[in-house]
């Protein structure tokens, strides 16, 4: 070790901060000047982390689920009679759609329909927020050998979740349809409006931009298979006005809760996905 | 100075194990905060958990450059302040910034604030915190090229304010057992 005077070492003291100032900056010019230094250094470090958060996730999501059965438990009559109603509900909507489903397979017989391949997906665990303070994300945990690749469709329960950005060897990005610099290509199904699904990076998305008439509150929102950027007619939510008349979408998917997704295989989605009503059914159906 | 060393005499050389000790406590403070942050990214499904990683870096720093400053030296904090922004996907140069101006601060203010009672220490961070908050708001917002709403920064500054009792006592009894290199 080398031996300084103490008025040297003092000096250099006081200096050590400055140029870590100036080392700052330069970081920050850096990550300006070539953002994917930034992505890599990010990704590599989710890929060394994703494991260990994989790891206790399931651990934590017991807590998690414990704590949530005993909050549960207070609810349990009214619970009860609300799932009694909504599944005497559900029961006659399976009805109609077991009969839609045969009447379309007969329609579809007559017309000589090409069926469309049902698309490929691949299911994943969230393990951890990946957007911090000014950012809607989530990050991935997948296995070593994976074929996510950046621009594939996440989904969860009832809709659209986003789509992935980053790829790392054992982590993947996705950034939600919540996030500020979301921009997704919708269609509102009752009327067949075109719209954009811009995200705020709060709890809901608005529509800007739709063509025809304005969206009506409680109607269902669909990806829209325009340029090809989704596959068409992926669920995402359904309007709601809030204050001030601005046309929110509340999403299908609960994004604050994402435990899984499942990532569509966007090759076969787009080579066959055009047309068809329901691309992504959850397996059994 | 703050660093002049043990007192001057002639004392036995330490053994490994002594001195290992010595190393472990004087590491205490950047090792806590470093898991700290890691444990602040696992998947506890907390609402608004995001906000909780720049808040544990910011309390550790102002913790430790207060009442501890060999423990938090530039270097360090710089690199703490990198790891903030990988891990809490912040735009480059944030973190660093943000932390070693809390430093910068701490050393200032060092003499006039270590003495004074805990009420107006936390007070003072609460200061801290809402600067923090602000420094990381405006980087975001001025890298990105858009506003940021204001919400998140706000939520943050509270949320480090109110955080820094739950980590500040811990680490004050821990700075006189655990983290003291002169009790190795």
């Amino acid at each position: 070790m080398i031996r300084l005077s103490v008025p040297v070492r003092q000096a250099l003291a006081r200096l050590t901060l400055p140029v870590l100032f100036a080392v700052s900056f330069g970081v920050v010019l850096l990550g300006r000047v070539d953002a994917l230094v930034a992505d890599r250094a990010r990704i590599s470090l989710a890929d060394a982390l994703a494991p260990i958060y994989a790891g206790l996730a399931g651990p934590l999501g017991a807590v998690r689920a414990g704590v949530s059965n005993l909050a549960d438990l207070a609810s349990l009559g009214a619970e009860n009679a609300h799932l009694r109603a909504a599944n005497a509900r559900l029961m006659h909507w399976q009805s109609v759609a077991l009969a839609l489903a045969a009447e379309n397979r007969a329609l579809k017989a007559q017309l000589h329909w090409i069926p469309t391949p049902s698309p490929s997906f691949v299911t994943a665990r969230v393990v951890a927020d990946a957007g911090g303070v000014y950012a809607k994300a989530v990050l991935l945990s997948v296995g070593p050998n994976h074929f996510i690749r950046a621009g594939q469709i996440a989904l969860a329960g009832g809709g659209l979740v986003g789509r992935v950005v980053d790829v790392g060897s054992r982590a993947a990005r996705v950034l939600l349809i919540t996030d500020l610099n979301s921009r997704i290509p919708v269609l509102l199904e009752g009327s067949r409006t075109r719209a954009i699904l811009v995200g705020t990076n709060g709890p809901l998305p608005k529509l800007i931009y739709w063509s025809g008439g304005a969206p009506r509150e409680g109607e269902r929102v669909v990806t829209a298979g325009e340029a090809g950027a989704f596959p068409p007619d992926l669920p995402i939510g359904t309007v709601h006005y809030a204050a001030g008349h601005v046309a929110e979408v509340v999403p299908a998917a609960d994004l604050d809760r994402l435990e899984v997704v499942r990532i569509v295989d966007d090759g076969t989605v787009a080579a066959g996905a055009a047309g068809s009503a329901t691309p992504v059914l959850p397996p059994g159906v | 100075m703050d660093d002049l060393g043990p007192a001057p005499g002639i004392r036995p050389r330490p053994s490994l194990w002594r001195r290992l000790d010595a190393i472990a406590r004087a590491s205490f403070p950047l090792t806590c905060t470093v898991l700290l942050m890691l444990l602040a990214n696992a998947p506890f499904g907390i609402p608004g958990q995001a906000a909780l990683l720049p808040a544990i870096a910011v309390i550790s720093v102002y913790f430790w450059s207060l009442f501890r400053p060999p423990a938090m030296p530039p270097l360090a904090v710089f690199l703490l302040g990198l790891l903030l922004d990988l891990l809490g996907w912040l735009p480059l140069g944030t973190g660093p910034f943000c932390l070693l101006a809390v430093l910068a601060f701490c050393q200032r203010w060092r003499r006039g604030l270590a003495n004074q009672g805990f009420l107006l220490v936390w007070l003072v961070f609460a200061g801290f915190a809402a600067g923090a908050a602000t420094v990381i708001w405006g980087f975001a917002s001025l890298l990105t090229l858009r506003l940021m709403p204001a919400g998140p920064a706000a939520f943050q500054a509270v949320l480090t304010a109110a955080l820094y009792p739950v980590l500040a006592i811990p680490f004050s009894q821990a700075q006189r057992s655990l983290a003291n290199p002169e009790r190795a």
